[in-house]
């Protein structure tokens, strides 16, 4: 089933039951906000780490995926899940508290789709029958990371992009009636645009979110007007221009979009706009499939892109690779 | 697509730094910083027992203390965001980069994490400052010794 060029056609029709959406205080005014399911006030708690915080936002979006899709914890076969902590700590710890068997993942930000490939080719193997996949992101943890405390003042240049506090889950089903199904995945391929400004995610990320989106077309011999729309993860107002650039197609204008451009309207806090696992997977698993449920979309590309760099990698000099992953969702007729 | 194509792309894409604005900015805030500084010289000087040239160490501390309480609530990254340099390189700006780390590194413990990360950012400005402090003493060491200037 594997066609050459990393595209998998899926034909168990794998669905996604439902999702489950968490964000935090500055996600609020996001205009997807009447989308996600809960919106908690405070980056953390009292007495809790902002590590931890990020583990109690992945138990909650997963929780409420759960509880939407009518199932039990314990019937979940699989927990897919991924996110920018250094060991994936954050996932691991929620992991530790669902107690089913768990697959962490890692492609940065594209770990969201990346969870919802692998979780549908399991269900496409027979040897589950559900699936919880997703990611998150937590701004104070990842800034911390991969940036500077919180509070150094550090200016930021308008290429900049601010990590959402957000986690995106799905429970993923073999056909089930009246919800989105899963036809194909393209894995990405790491492509390194050589850049190497931090500070520039969507210039770096562009040339793998191309590279994706065209195996993907050639590959299920399509183009780009056949979908409703082709949404990136994360590459921020800046890195939409410059997806936008790389392709000649008329049609790009108005199909290509991308979730980190939207998340935060038209505010200049955010300068290019958001970033983060928890983009994609929020607008992805909110917005995005709540058209396709209603109908608006009947067929979509959801490209998450990640910047694969570390603060090690970059202060030695490295350029940023990245890597982006597709996957090809529609949504068939009620009955 | 090659890389040239790629390249100019991203180039036509990026936003301009609008550099005059910036150093304007830099050069305002970080006057006025230098300013309460001096405001502060003339305070000591005036109040407490101090010369023009023993006022500078309570007053260094004094604007760190300044700057502590602002990155505490909040309001030093703000300031930075418009300011830029201007924030970055008086000693407030030291000052940011310690308290702000040492706040950072709270849930990592007293020792492990507020001692061993305070001077994260600011370390590399020890380093360099006491470099370049021995370098310039020595210089006018020599200076002086030679007859050019006195101290």
């Amino acid at each position: 089933m594997v066609k050459a060029n990393g595209t998998i056609q899926f034909t168990e029709k794998p669905s996604i039951s439902s999702t489950g959406v968490t964000v935090g205080p500055m996600e609020k005014d996001s205009p997807f906000a009447s989308a996600f399911d809960e919106i908690l006030l405070v980056e953390k708690e009292k007495n809790e780490s902002y590590e931890e915080a990020n583990t109690r936002f992945i138990e909650k979006a997963c929780a409420i995926t759960v509880k939407k899709g009518h199932e039990k914890m314990e019937n979940i076969d699989v927990f897919i899940g991924g996110d920018l902590i250094n060991q994936l700590s954050p996932t691991n710890f929620a992991a530790r508290k669902l107690n089913i068997p768990y697959l962490g993942v890692f492609s940065a930000c594209a770990s969201s789709v990346e969870s919802l490939i692998i979780g549908s080719l399991l269900l496409e193997s027979g040897k589950a029958s559900s699936i919880l996949a997703g990611a998150s992101s937590h701004h104070p943890a990842v800034e911390r990371q991969f940036r500077y405390p919180l509070e150094y003042g550090a200016q930021k240049p308008k290429t900049a992009q601010w990590t959402v506090t957000a986690a995106g889950f799905a429970l993923l089903q073999k056909q089930v009636k009246n919800a989105p199904i899963i036809t194909h995945g393209t894995i990405g391929r790491v492509v390194d645009g050589k850049q190497t400004n931090p500070f520039h995610m969507g210039a770096a990320m562009a040339p793998a979110a191309r590279d994706t989106i065209e195996r993907h077309l050639t590959n299920t011999n399509s183009k780009m007007s056949d979908f409703d729309v082709i949404m990136t993860g994360d590459l921020g107002k800046i890195g939409l221009n410059i997806l936008k650039d790389m392709f000649t197609d008329e049609d790009c204008h108005v199909i290509l979009q991308d979730a980190g451009a939207q998340f935060y309207g038209e505010d200049t806090f955010f300068n290019a706009g958001a970033s983060g696992a928890g983009c994609s997977a929020a607008v992805f698993l909110s917005h995005i499939y709540n058209q396709l449920q209603n109908g608006t979309f009947k067929r979509v590309l959801l490209v998450a892109t990640g910047a694969l760099l570390s603060p090690l990698t970059f202060q030695q000099g490295e350029t940023i690779p990245c890597i982006a992953h597709a996957i090809e969702c529609r949504m068939e007729k009620r009955n | 697509m090659d890389q040239k194509q790629f390249e100019d792309i991203v180039e036509k894409q990026n936003p301009k730094t609008p550099m005059f604005t910036n150093m304007l900015k830099a050069f305002l805030v970080g006057g006025i910083i230098c300013t309460i500084g001096q405001l502060i010289i003339f305070f000591y000087i005036r109040f407490f027992s101090f010369t023009e040239r023993t006022a500078a160490n309570p007053t260094a501390a004094t604007l760190v203390f300044i700057a502590m309480l602002l990155t505490g609530f909040g309001y030093y990254k703000k300031i930075s965001q418009f300011a830029g340099a201007g924030s970055a390189v008086p000693i407030t700006g030291f000052g940011n980069s310690v308290v702000s780390a040492a706040i950072e590194h709270k849930t990592e413990g007293y020792v492990l994490g507020v001692g061993g990360n305070m001077f994260k950012l600011a370390g590399s400005v020890i380093v360099f400052g006491v470099l370049s402090a021995f370098f310039v003493a020595l210089i006018k060491t020599i200076l002086v010794k030679i007859g050019v200037v006195s101290w």
